[in-house]
């Protein structure tokens, strides 16, 4: 379970989260949408503890994450993320690519390591590409490789900021499906997206972030049929 | 006007001791560059430490390498030390010089190298739950090393040719020391030289080419 408890976030001045409380239970899918700049993958940043935060709590499996005592590694292999930007390490290939963490931070040997790449990537359709360098893959295979590397780690919770966003139109498809799969199989997700339709089909719960505030959250039928903020209205008919 | 006789036989029955001399030349050339490429990494770690001091150790080494002359850092290694009652034989002082200088000038390059690549390559491997250190070592490092191949093999020539300067502490078994001797010896001044300048020559054509098909071997993307 993620229990995020009135989260500030500043960046400087700039107050960037103001009070944030949302819990996600296991086996959650929850997207939230929102304008730019309204602290979406600032949120995700602090969940990991990517970033530090001002006030309030992040609290993972009832470990508080920006306690001075937490050891954000080992914390770090509980929850995957994949970014909007393609972060394939473009010196190694596919497989080596998934099978680095497992190695260095898991302690797997090779075999083993090679084993549950191998299963992950072929889990998104990459089985074929294992000795590509990630630079003769599209975008939508490196950001599928991206996603088998974050499972490599067998983790509880998978973050994604984004992941589509800068694909080319025609690769999106199948990036999405390979979040609705994980989404079927029962991982716990919370998705940043700008995909209305993808948000609306696979999620159980749909939040709304406007300025740092999560203005509203409710189911999708909810948030799409019958938004009960003013600001979400503006946001829905913006993007339709 | 010109009355020097060539005399290349005499010269050339001089090869096999100048061949050992250029062995020995690439060893100091070889070491200085292995222990430099680790000083130089540990330097362009040192250079992005929170700690002060640590970083004004490491730019202090790197602005000396590289703005005084090789000749003086050699020099120091020998004759500098010296004076602290430190008596190093020449072929250490030369090593050290040289790897001196190796070390500043390829921590200059590293830092360059660095700007290629971008912050998210850490971030990525952070939040696989990888240490600075692991993130450090496997991600950044390999990619620094490629973006810096070329000058590294620039800095390899350079500690070759740099190894003629260890005749200024005594230095008598590398190429260019075993070729002032074999002169003092024979005065066949011209072509003695003549010959040392080929093999140099050929050592740094070989080291570009050999850095070019270790480069297509090891870098495959
Ligand atoms: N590292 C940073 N330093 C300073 N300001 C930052 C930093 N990261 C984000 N910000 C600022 O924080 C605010 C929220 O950024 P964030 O990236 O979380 O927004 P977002 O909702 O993800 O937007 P988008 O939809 O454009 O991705 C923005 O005003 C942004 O400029
Ligand atoms: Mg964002």
């Amino acid at each position: 379970m993620i229990e995020i408890q009135s989260l500030h976030k500043s960046f400087g001045p700039l107050e960037v989260l103001k009070g944030i409380d949302l819990t996600v239970n296991k086996g959650e899918v929850v997207t939230i949408i929102g304008g730019s700049g309204s602290g979406k993958s600032t949120l995700l940043t602090c969940i990991n503890g990517l970033e530090p935060i001002a006030s309030g709590k992040v609290i993972v499996d009832g470990i508080e994450v920006h306690a001075k005592s937490t050891n954000l590694n080992t914390l770090r292999q509980k929850i995957g993320i994949v970014f909007q930007q393609w972060n394939a390490f473009p010196h190694l290939t596919v497989l080596e690519n998934v099978t680095l963490a497992p190695r260095k931070v898991l302690g797997l040997s090779k075999a083993e390591a090679e084993a549950i790449g191998e299963k992950q990537l072929s889990h998104v359709g990459l089985g074929a590409k294992l000795s590509t360098y990630p630079t003769m893959l599209s975008g939508g295979q490196q950001q599928r490789m991206a996603i088998a590397r974050a499972l490599a780690m067998s983790p509880d919770y998978m973050l994604f900021d984004e992941v589509t966003s800068a694909l080319d139109p025609q690769l999106v498809g199948e990036v999405l499906e390979t979040l609705k799969m994980l989404a079927e199989e029962g991982m716990t997700m919370i998705c940043v997206t700008h995909e209305m339709a993808f948000a609306r089909d696979v999620s159980h719960r749909v939040a709304y972030f406007h300025r740092g505030v999560m203005a509203e959250i409710g189911a999708p039928e909810q948030i799409f049929g019958d938004p009960q903020h003013e600001e979400t209205r503006k946001f829905l008919a913006s993007v339709r | 006007m010109f009355d020097y006789t060539f005399q290349w036989s005499q010269a050339m029955a001089r090869l096999p001791q100048m061949l050992d001399g250029a062995a020995t030349t690439m060893e100091v050339a070889i070491l200085s560059m292995l222990i430099g490429i680790v000083l130089a990494i540990v330097l362009t770690v040192l250079r992005r430490s929170p700690v002060a001091p640590l970083r004004a150790i490491a730019r202090t080494w790197v602005e000396i390498a590289r703005n005084t002359p090789a000749l003086f850092q050699i020099y120091m290694a020998h004759f500098g030390i010296a004076s602290f009652g430190i008596h190093l034989s020449p072929f250490t002082s030369l090593l050290i010089g040289i790897t001196f200088n190796n070390a500043g000038y390829l921590a200059e390059n590293f830092r360059g190298a660095l700007k290629a690549i971008p912050d998210t390559q850490i971030r990525a491997g952070r939040s696989l739950g990888m240490s600075e250190m692991q993130a450090f070592r496997h991600i950044v490092l390999p990619q620094m090393l490629r973006v810096a191949f070329l000058p590294m093999t620039n800095q390899m020539v350079w500690a070759v040719l740099m190894t003629s300067l260890g005749v200024t502490v005594g230095m008598n078994s590398d190429l260019y020391g075993v070729t002032q001797d074999l002169n003092a010896l024979t005065f066949r001044t011209f072509e003695l030289f003549a010959i040392a300048g080929v093999i140099f020559y050929l050592i740094t054509k070989l080291i570009t080419l050999g850095a070019r098909l270790l480069a297509a071997r090891l870098f495959r993307y």
